[in-house]
């Protein structure tokens, strides 16, 4: 146990929850954008500061990107009246939005951001399980939304908490077990590892298509995105299960949601798409100078901006599913496709070798 | 320093893990069966915490995943869907007493004569460094037939479950 690991442990979990808040800030800001553009909206375009008006050209064109709507956004957050409700458990009602949002931030301490900076690896903990530590973490997250639920002691976020609780257990067996032909081709669960043989043999979105799909599919259910958004259906239960919650404990909740969804695309990067590598100029070797490391870190920042994209457009395209179909998709389709895919991966793996 | 702080990570888990399982079951100051469930997961994730000190990295993983992620989620979703509210004091039946006893003093006793089989103050490397790999190799060699004897155990209690929730089998 010596000082330089420590000061150094606790500057990359500094940078990194630092990093991963900025980027949920101005995904809210993407997903509104880009809503916007699929519906033929502008979109937010007119908060600034006001000495912007003052800057000629930038001033004017950030200000229509609505570069400043987060900033806006959370002062309102942490601004507004933080209402309890008459009736609700309290010390649930007070506990879940933070169980919400630490599993959101702790799961991104097993992904591999970037190569090596000076003698740094750049990731938190280099664990050998570490794609079990990933799972077992987010299995955690649903406590936040089913004692949300239970806490509001009000029907529609009692009904939100409840199709969580078996949409969650349900699409992470599935999600479990789309990775597995993964681990079998790359042949470690060390995430780091994992990267390595993708700098050697090509992306393995390649090599593991269907895993890749299950994948994508579970995460949306797992971070509660349209067309999976049961829990928080607005058409049918007003919010769900953050129905009665208002200002920060709300905002606590809409955090967490794009955490993990920030957490799932870090995952698909890393697991799919090659993590920190890039297959040309030598950006697929551990770092010698500072630059390329930070390049690497970009590197990663943009196939997770990319995935994260996806994500968006997938929510404004497609219509909700039912609460049958979406079990159905889940038990019925996935959990057979995954076993099957499994099998296939290691009869081939075996007639190979 | 190398040493004492892993001792005492041992001593707060031990205390947390045996502090939480004493309020799942005697909560002096609620008796709200959710209260219960969310304190039997903070006990299933200190114990993984021990596990971890014991570098068996594997165990405390998949504790969590399967006990805190699956387990007692099904747990709440039962509770919240029975809408089971406070219990009342019931007074203690005599068999129930009867069977807590027994199954209390065999669990008892077969920690005290593996406590007993095994000397103290060794420091014995564990057999098993928490890698999955070594797990793996030791679970479908050597272990290989109490491995598959659980999971037929599971099956069968997964064909009950079908059997006993469909009334009328087409």
């Amino acid at each position: 146990m010596d000082w330089n690991f420590i000061i150094f442990s606790v500057v990359k979990i500094a940078v990194a929850i630092g990093v991963l808040h900025a980027i949920a800030a101005y995904a809210v800001l993407a997903e509104r954008k880009i809503s916007a553009w699929i519906q033929d909206r502008v979109g937010p375009n007119r908060v600034a500061p006001p000495f912007m008006k003052y800057i000629p050209v930038l001033g004017p064109v950030l200000t229509r990107w609505g570069i400043f709507q987060p900033l806006a956004d959370g002062l309102k957050f942490m601004l507004k009246e933080d209402f309890t409700p008459a009736g609700v458990h309290k010390a649930y009602f007070w506990i879940a939005p933070a169980v919400a949002i630490i599993p959101s931030m702790i799961v991104i301490a097993v992904i591999p951001f970037g190569s090596v900076m000076g003698h740094q690896q750049m990731v938190i903990a280099n664990l050998n399980v570490g794609i079990l530590y990933t799972f077992g973490i987010v299995s955690l997250g649903v406590y936040g939304i089913v004692l949300a639920g239970y806490a509001a002691n009000s029907k529609y976020p009692f009904l939100g908490g409840i199709r969580s609780s078996a949409q969650m257990i349900s699409y992470e067996i599935s999600m479990g077990m789309s990775v597995i032909p993964v681990f079998l081709i790359a042949g470690a669960l060390n995430l780091s590892s994992v990267i390595a043989w993708q700098a050697q043999h090509g992306w393995l979105v390649i090599y593991a298509p269907l895993s890749f799909i299950i994948f994508l599919i579970a995460g949306f259910a797992e971070t509660n995105r349209l067309p999976f958004d049961l829990p928080e259906a607005e058409t049918e239960l007003v919010g769900g299960y953050h129905t009665e919650y208002s200002s920060m404990k709300f905002a606590l909740f809409f955090l967490a949601e794009y955490s993990n969804m920030i957490a799932a695309t870090g995952m698909m990067t890393t697991l799919f798409f090659g993590g920190w590598t890039l297959p040309f100029w030598g950006l697929d070797q551990p770092a010698h100078s500072i630059g390329i490391a930070i390049v690497q870190i970009l590197i990663f920042l943009a196939k997770m901006c990319a995935l994260m994209t996806v994500f968006i457009w997938v929510r404004w395209m497609f219509p909700r599913f039912r609460y049958d179909q979406l079990m159905d998709l889940g038990w019925r389709r996935f959990v057979p496709l995954a076993v099957v895919n499994i099998l296939v991966t290691a009869i081939v793996l075996w007639a190979i070798s | 320093m190398a040493n004492t702080f892993p001792d005492i990570l041992f001593y707060v888990f031990a205390v947390l893990t045996l502090g939480c399982g004493a309020l799942v079951i005697a909560n002096p100051f609620s008796r709200n069966p959710v209260t219960s469930a969310m304190f039997l997961v903070l006990t299933i994730i200190s114990m993984a915490g021990l596990f971890v000190l014991l570098h068996a990295f594997f165990l405390a993983a998949v504790q969590i995943l399967v006990y805190a992620g699956a387990v007692i989620v099904l747990f709440l979703f039962v509770i919240m869907l029975l809408d089971l509210k406070a219990e009342t004091m019931r007074r203690i039946k005599i068999y129930g007493f009867i069977a807590g006893i027994v199954s209390v003093g065999a669990i008892l006793a077969i920690f005290m004569k593996s406590l007993g089989a095994t000397p103290l103050n060794s420091d014995s490397a564990p057999a098993v460094e928490g890698n999955t790999e070594p797990l793996g190799k030791l679970l479908f060699t050597h272990y290989v037939v109490p491995f598959e004897v659980v999971s037929v155990l599971l099956l069968v209690a997964m064909v009950g479950v079908i059997l006993l929730s469909k009334k009328n089998l087409d």
